[in-house]
């Protein structure tokens, strides 16, 4: 942490922790978020990811711990912190009998300080940035799972935030709809917006953020710059058709070697193409090695927490 | 928010549909008697019914007097337990919340729409036995000596009107305590059905105890036991005691059961 924390850390926690009743939820997290940061908070199910988010968003107590938004305390300073803050907690939520026009521009009614001048063309503006600008006069109770997505994305975008706050954003999308979210964060962020988006989605979270933390069973385990963690592992893999004689040449250089798939250990891609040329071998592929994000996460991360298998027979088969 | 939660509730399709209910019974009462022209005997059956017959002014009050032990004390406990628990359970409290609405405003804001609620039932019940009084009961009384007060004595109609917005205001309180103790139910459990039936238990069981004996220390602190005590202000004169201490009781049970609403849910954790 460097510098002043309002200006360039959107989000910090210390020893964040959360009981519930004698379940513990939320251990001991320090998170730190920076401003302009894509931030891909990621977790198994149950892994206290939803308790997390609503603890920076003042809406559950921590039982011990600290937690900073955009510079200062939360909850002490919620009047003050969240008219900066959108949000979507989990599922999208609207009055059904309502329209989704007549949502938002409730929503953007509540709270102080909320100016009726402008309401109608701030309610516009959210609805078309999330691709909602020619819906009808219908009830939100009519709207499908996608709709009511795009729908709760604008109500967190309506007072244009400097931080998103948005809990598994792409649930029930489909996939033209996860990627005009995915591009529609991207800008905001290019524009300035701090975005932090939980998500068990894996790819989802590679596609577009630029750091991860990763949650287990209530502890962050994991918390780095997504281009470090999936910097090259200095392992070199090799597809080849003449597999006899690759193995030959390389033999102790080896370490995995699976049908016509051979990982070299500690090689360097052209100095090996090289050697790989001159002894006459045909190269299929030949490529670094990076680790994928799920690979990452699974190293770093126990049975998923929805997993509960008897201490004296292992969950065999289960992959979290 | 205030204003929030009052569009809510006038836009509100079940607001609409809930006073046209509660206004039905007293409705069927007037066109019954009407019809029949069978009163009850004076002493009899809801205050002020015996009295309608003859002069059909008083229907407002006897409306009102049908309305107030049980279907109102109903449409406000379902309002008011669903403020906190049906907003919870639609997901919308936490985006309301996170607004930032504080948590006092948004409990303010709910009481006052309960109140508004109760107004807009009260008078038109009060409006539509006016008019069903005018057009359908009798109308010996009305003009030249103005109506009779339960006591035997004439009320002129100023002194008349005036004292039915007093009793219009008494039976407000009484639903401002009812929706207190709706609105700590609402934000204790996770059900606004629950809530609301928590809330009849209480002014049903208290309706109970004060008809035994043994309940007689405390039947001076059950919530329903002065609800009818605004039937004084149409004797001559006014009798005050009972009035008095309905309005200190209710004043009681709203000052405590909205601190507890707003202890319990100044600090709970919005988990769902």
């Amino acid at each position: 942490m460097t510098g002043d924390p309002g200006s360039d850390v959107a989000i910090s926690t210390t020893g964040l922790t959360k009981y519930y009743g004698r379940f513990l939820a939320v251990d001991g997290l320090d998170l730190e978020v920076r401003t302009g940061d894509v931030y891909g908070f990621l977790g198994a199910n149950g892994s206290g990811k939803t308790t997390t988010v609503r603890m920076l968003l003042g809406l559950v107590l921590p039982t011990s711990g600290t937690a900073r938004v955009l510079g200062r305390p939360m909850p002490g300073s919620g009047r003050d912190v969240l008219p900066e803050v959108g949000s979507m907690i989990e599922a999208p939520a609207a009055y059904p009998q309502l329209s989704g026009r007549a949502n938002l521009s409730l929503f953007d009614a509540m709270g102080r300080g909320s100016r009726r001048r402008g309401r109608a063309g701030r309610v516009d503006d959210a609805l078309d940035r999330v691709g909602l600008g020619g819906v009808d006069d219908r009830p939100v109770r009519a709207y499908s799972l996608g709709m009511r997505q795009r729908l709760g994305l604008a109500n967190a975008l309506i007072r244009r935030p400097r931080l998103l706050v948005l809990d598994e954003p792409t649930n029930g999308l489909d996939p033209q709809g996860i990627r005009d979210i995915r591009a529609l964060l991207l800008e905001l962020n290019v524009a300035g917006t701090t975005v932090f988006v939980s998500s068990h989605l894996l790819l989802e979270i590679e596609q577009m953020c630029t750091r991860v933390g990763v949650l287990d069973r209530g502890r962050l385990v994991l918390q780095e710059h997504l281009d470090d963690l999936r910097a090259p592992t200095g392992r070199v893999v090799l597809r080849t058709r003449d597999v006899a004689d690759a193995r030959r040449l390389l033999d102790s250089r080896i370490d995995e070697a699976d049908g016509d798939r051979i990982v070299v250990r500690r090689a360097d891609p052209a100095a090996l193409a090289a050697e790989l040329v001159r002894a006459g071998i045909g190269i299929d592929e030949l490529v670094a090695e990076r680790r994928s994000l799920e690979e990452i996460v699974l190293a770093a991360t126990s049975a998923g927490s929805d997993t509960f298998a008897r201490p004296d027979r292992p969950a065999s088969g289960v992959v979290a | 928010m205030i204003g929030v939660e009052l569009r809510k509730l006038l836009r509100s399709r079940r607001t609409w549909a809930t006073i046209l209910l509660v206004d039905a019974l007293p409705t069927l009462v007037g066109v019954l008697l009407a019809v029949t022209d069978l009163g009850p005997r004076p002493g009899e059956g809801p205050a002020f019914l015996s009295a309608v017959l003859t002069d059909g002014t008083l229907f407002p009050l006897a409306a009102l007097a049908i309305v107030l032990p049980l279907f109102l004390p109903i449409a406000v406990a379902i309002t008011a337990g669903e403020a906190v628990a049906g907003e919870a359970s639609a997901g919308t409290l936490r985006y309301v919340l996170v607004r930032p609405v504080s948590r006092l405003r948004f409990l303010v804001a709910k009481l006052v729409a309960v109140v508004v609620f109760v107004v807009l039932t009260v008078l038109v019940v009060a409006a539509t036995a006016y008019v069903l009084g005018l057009v359908l009961l009798g109308d010996e009384s009305v003009t030249a000596t103005g109506a009779t007060s339960v006591s035997g004595s004439s009320l002129s109609t100023p002194e008349l009107v005036a004292r039915t917005f007093l009793a219009l205001g008494y039976a407000i309180l009484c639903m401002l305590g009812v929706a207190s103790i709706a609105l700590f139910l609402s934000t204790a459990v996770q059900s606004s059905l629950g809530a609301a039936l928590g809330t009849m238990a209480v002014f049903v069981g208290s309706a109970v105890l004060l008809t035994l004996d043994a309940s007689d220390a405390i039947r001076d602190f059950l919530p329903t036991r002065y609800w009818l005590a605004f039937v004084d202000l149409f004797r001559d004169p006014i009798l005050w005691t009972d009035l008095r201490s309905g309005v200190l009781l209710q004043v009681a049970y709203v000052a405590v059961f909205f601190t507890a609403a707003w202890a319990n849910f100044a600090t709970k954790d919005i988990a769902d």
